[in-house]
């Protein structure tokens, strides 16, 4: 099969060919470093420079509030890490989260857990929403910091983040959002919506992988996590990765610039999805709040399927989806995400998450909408789940 | 282009041998739990102490539709002394192997392939223990690792 539909932007992206042309004179010409005195070297700082007053324009922060990092998981381990680090001084060591974080946040949060921090994790219900009043209830007076997602990787679910973060700096509390699946695709408003910290990553939104960004508001005292130079304010060491940070900042330019014309038909393609998906197949549902969600987020559960073989028919027709099922992860559960919605396992291990972008076209909608149906059918009829499940039987 | 699994495990998975149930059969086997993502269903049909036919069902990742396919495949037509003899190492080898954290599929070929035969025993009036072995669930097993 030479088709190839990509709806798997959640996992990464194409990089645009726009991007990579401002790129390209870093990769090859202009390779001095940004650190050299000589004006070689200066004219890297100088597109280092610019790329950062892109970002704090598009994201309506400071330049100086912007570092650049090899990544989000970086930027959420650093956050993190160095908030609890500053505020154990305070004797301040409880944070807040929620159960359905990337595990770049929740491992952080394991390993500080075993380093002696008190760690609450909030729930997010049927419909994957953070309720504003559970995090206000949270917050103690030794709380150090609060760190929610923006919007989730799975189910596409945008959390109330300007309320989240106007509770927080009422409780003088520090609030760090990961926004790894939102820049770039829904409005991010750095000082509009009460943040404190924000992670991104460039390779979610049509950037090259490997750079990321910390914002850290103004006047907010951090430590570094990794050292070693005098680069990003002597915050984050390493010589600049030019051509990455360039390419982020135009990426940014582009999807920014384009979401208030492109999510319209976006979402149109995601809506006649889902109600395709859900008419035309029995027993599925749809996780994740129906309009509060990402425009290309679609996330499905079919009954009495396997996600990872879902995932491999669906390859055969040249389809590159995703799915929670533990079989795809190489553990036996199935994702946090989906379980903290309340599916049962049995019903999470049979989800198949599309996420579609602006490169996605109708016709690949209705060839979506044309092969799923006949690969849940074959695989029902193969399953003794499906068997179960009609007769009546209890299966779980 | 590059694939995950061996071509032997995509062509037992794309063209399942032996798939579906035997309404009469003489032994049912059913192994793994929706819970944790796998389960399969082994039907024998037994004539002069030999498997005649054999179907199954499978809810789970390519390679347990694999393994159970192909191991339909390897009892078919044997005695049932032969077919207990089927180990799971034999299994993955037939498939040309399998990804390491998709050996316990093996596993549960192998037991619901005992498992079917341990009911047919049962159905005779047989203690099926001395004869098929105790059969353990590798994933309840795993499951409880979690």
């Amino acid at each position: 099969m030479d088709r190839l539909i990509y709806a798997d932007n959640a996992a990464t992206t194409q990089l645009y060919p726009q991007v990579l042309e401002k790129m390209m004179p870093y990769l090859t010409e202009q390779y001095g470093n940004p650190s050299s005195l000589y004006s070689f070297g200066q004219n890297a700082r100088q597109a280092v420079d610019e790329a950062r007053d892109m970002v704090a324009s598009y994201l309506n922060c400071r330049s100086d509030e912007v570092f650049f990092t090899s990544g989000g998981s970086e930027a959420d381990n650093w956050a993190i890490r160095m908030t609890a680090e500053t505020m154990a001084k305070k004797g301040k060591k409880h944070i807040v989260s929620t159960v359905f974080e990337h595990h770049a946040v929740l491992h952080t949060l394991n390993a500080l857990k075993k380093q002696g921090y008190e760690i609450t994790l909030l729930p997010v219900y049927e419909n994957g929403l953070v309720r504003v009043e559970d995090v206000k209830n949270a917050i103690r007076p030794d709380t150090a910091l609060v760190t929610i997602m923006f919007a989730n990787n799975e189910i596409g679910t945008i959390q109330p983040i300007p309320e989240i973060g106007a509770v927080c700096r009422e409780k003088g509390v520090l609030f760090h959002t990961d926004a790894v699946q939102a820049v770039g695709h829904v409005p991010v408003d750095f000082s509009g919506m009460n943040i404190d910290m924000l992670s991104l990553s460039a390779h979610k939104f049509h950037g090259p992988k490997g750079i990321g960004a910390l914002l850290i508001r103004r006047g907010i005292r951090f430590a570094s996590l990794i050292e070693g130079g005098a680069q990003e304010k002597g915050r984050r060491a390493g010589t600049e990765n030019t051509a990455s940070i360039v390419g982020l900042a135009h990426a940014l330019k582009i999807t920014c610039d384009n979401i208030e014309n492109t999510a319209p038909s976006l979402i149109s393609k995601r809506e006649r999805l889902i109600s395709g998906l859900l008419s035309s197949v029995e027993r599925c549902r749809l996780n994740g709040d129906p309009i509060k969600r990402l425009p290309g987020n679609v996330n499905i559960s079919f009954e009495g399927v396997e996600g990872e073989s879902l995932l491999l028919l669906l390859d055969f027709q040249g389809v590159c989806a995703s799915s929670g099922s533990a079989c795809t992860s190489g553990s036996l559960d199935p994702s946090h995400v989906l379980l903290s919605i309340g599916l049962p396992h049995a019903i999470a291990h049979g989800s198949l998450r599309l996420t579609i972008s602006n490169e996605t076209t109708d016709e690949e909608v209705d060839i979506l909408l044309e092969v799923i149906p006949p690969i849940i059918k074959r695989l029902r009829e193969i399953s003794p789940v499906w068997e179960k499940i009609i007769k009546g039987e209890k299966y779980e | 282009m590059a694939q995950y699994y061996s071509e032997m495990v995509m062509e037992h998975f794309t063209n399942p041998r032996n798939v579906g149930e035997i309404e009469d059969a003489d032994g049912i086997g059913e192994i793994g739990n929706a819970k944790c993502g796998d389960i399969m269903k082994m039907y024998i049909k037994v004539k002069d102490e030999r498997i005649s036919d054999v179907k199954f069902k499978t809810f789970g990742c390519g390679s347990a539709i694999a393994t159970s396919s192909i191991a339909t495949e390897m009892i078919m037509g044997k005695t049932i002394k032969e077919a207990l003899k089927l180990s799971n190492k034999a299994v993955v080898e037939a498939l040309g192997g399998l990804p390491q954290n998709k050996i316990h599929c093996s596993v549960l070929a192998e037991q619901s392939i005992k498992a079917a035969i341990a009911d047919y025993y049962r159905r005779q009036g047989v203690d099926p223990t001395p004869i098929v072995g105790k059969l353990a669930d590798p994933h309840e097993e795993a499951c409880k690792l979690e």
